[in-house]
């Protein structure tokens, strides 16, 4: 790039490079004037150190002279072909994003007509397609594997796409809205309201009446106090039976499948400090027909692609 | 023409001269840069740090981030696949000094910002093996535990008004308000801060 402030620095430019250039070329040219001493006679600077020991005055071998030029050569057709002297840009046109532009047209013209092909497919036959698979699990691996694991089992607070269970529906076309459009997952925290769940006391009953629905071991009489909690707060978005809702992401309490863990304590830190989390949006950043083939690869994932859930 | 005598048996000449020499190529490659548009000018929404993120960076250049993550992504379809648009100069107007790096052994972190959940990062500096198992990244869980006014951040004034003095625009109250802005956060909070704020001006741009 070559938009200077003013035209001064262009003249700077082109005038340090071409006298750099020159003065190369003109002390290669005095020292290739030196002509060797005849042959048994030898040119000395003159210093003697330690009683005897003499500095050669010998010219530079020609044919290291000659690579000395060929550099200086080297340098102006350089300077003529690529940007380099100031403002011109040089007679080949080239630039580094005019580079990158065409390996990215060749790329596009190369790739663009299979993932049309498979855009256009609706996503059961994509996620059927052993090709688009394959695509699909290196997109994962580049793009997805860093929250939900490289074998896509998840991780604490990061679902495991594996077990069909689906914390926003597992509709072909709802896991397609979660990766474009991205989700934004919110369990309140009720640690500070305590008319609301009671303190870490209600939470603790709350939490155990939770571990009831899945069939975890509980206290029975702390449940049935947390149930009348439950009743009241958390089947806002959990549901009467704690079968949760997938519009709001309220995960389903019945099942084995914990996103933060099911021990008493982690449940009533998360009724107490709430949970959120985010899963980012990618349509702008990949595109439709990456997301398309993601959204196949992930329904691929649990083994039932396309079937529902739960 | 100086003569091989004078050039190298006067050492003021030789200094001169030498000094002289090694000067081209800063003259020519460095001090033009300060003359551009693209190198002077931010892109469109390319804003200084606000005292949070400017301490996020701090924290950043102590734990030596750039050993390892580099902020420069190029013009390759291999990276811009990866990481989104290739860095432009003006995006690192406000960086002083940039964080461009050298050493690619982890993830280029140029447009890290809005990849990742908050509650993402936290995991992953406590403990990265928590969320990616095959990760060869250190933990630093001790960021969670230090508040960054404590550290860091105690001097945070005194930092934007030397940055204001080599043309970061920051405005009086933001500078009195400062510390204010990291009252509370520890230093994992305003390095996610840092972090989440990373390339946003051409996050989305193809």
């Amino acid at each position: 790039m070559s938009d200077f402030v003013s035209e001064f620095w262009n003249f700077y430019v082109v005038g340090i490079v071409l006298a750099s250039v020159i003065a190369c070329g003109v002390v290669l040219w005095s020292q290739s004037k030196v002509k060797a001493a005849p042959a048994g006679k030898v040119e000395t600077t003159g210093h003697v150190w330690d009683e005897t020991l003499e500095e050669y005055n010998n010219p530079l071998p020609r044919w290291w002279m000659w690579l000395f030029y060929i550099t200086v050569v080297f340098a102006l057709v350089y300077l003529v072909l690529y940007p380099g002297l100031g403002r011109f840009q040089g007679i080949l046109g080239w630039s580094s994003v005019g580079q990158y532009k065409t390996e990215v047209q060749k790329a596009d013209a190369q790739y663009g007509p299979i993932y049309d092909k498979f855009a256009k497919m609706p996503l059961n036959e994509v996620a059927a397609n052993k090709e688009a698979m394959e695509m699909g699990k290196r997109l994962f691996l580049t793009y997805c594997m860093q929250c939900h694991g490289s074998d896509a089992r998840g991780s604490k607070g990061f679902p495991n796409l594996t077990d069909a269970d689906w914390q926003w529906g597992g509709e072909p076309e709802t896991i397609q809205t979660t990766i474009a459009e991205g989700r934004m997952g919110m369990m309140p925290a009720y640690g500070g309201q305590p008319d609301v769940i009671g303190g870490e006391a209600g939470a603790k009953e709350v939490a155990n009446y939770v571990r009831s629905l899945s069939g975890l071991s509980h206290d029975s009489a702390l449940a049935a106090k947390g149930k009348e909690k439950f009743d009241k707060v958390c089947v806002a978005c959990h549901g009467p039976e704690g079968k949760g809702m997938n519009a709001l992401g309220a995960p389903n309490l019945t099942d084995k499948v914990w996103l933060y863990g099911s021990s008493e304590a982690t449940i009533v830190e998360t009724i107490t400090k709430g949970r959120a989390n985010r899963m980012p949006a990618w349509k702008e950043f990949l595109g439709d027909a990456k997301v398309h083939i993601l959204a196949a690869y992930v329904m691929s994932l649990s083994g039932k692609a396309g079937e529902q859930q739960k | 023409m100086v003569s091989q005598d004078k050039v190298e048996k006067s050492v003021g000449w030789l200094i001169v001269l030498t000094l002289l020499v090694v000067s081209v190529g800063g003259l020519l490659e460095i001090v033009p840069l300060f003359f551009q548009k693209s190198t002077t000018t931010p892109v469109e929404g390319v804003k200084p740090y606000d005292a949070v993120r400017l301490v996020g960076r701090d924290i950043y250049i102590r734990e030596g981030c750039y050993n390892c993550h580099s902020q420069m992504i190029r013009p390759f379809r291999a990276e811009t696949e990866r990481y989104g648009h290739y860095s432009v100069a003006g995006e690192y107007v406000y960086d002083h000094p940039f964080q461009w790096g050298s050493k690619r052994t982890g993830p280029d972190l140029h447009r890290v910002g809005g990849r990742y959940s908050d509650e993402w990062h936290r995991a992953h500096l406590n403990q990265p093996r928590d969320v990616v198992p095959e990760s060869n990244m250190p933990a630093y869980p001790w960021l969670a535990q230090t508040k960054a006014l404590d550290t860091v951040g105690s001097d945070v004034d005194a930092k934007m008004k030397a940055l204001r003095k080599i043309g970061v625009p920051y405005s009086d109250e933001e500078i009195a308000g400062a510390k204010q802005a990291l009252e509370g956060k520890t230093e994992q909070d305003v390095l996610i801060a840092y972090l989440q704020g990373l390339g946003l001006a051409l996050k989305n741009t193809k």
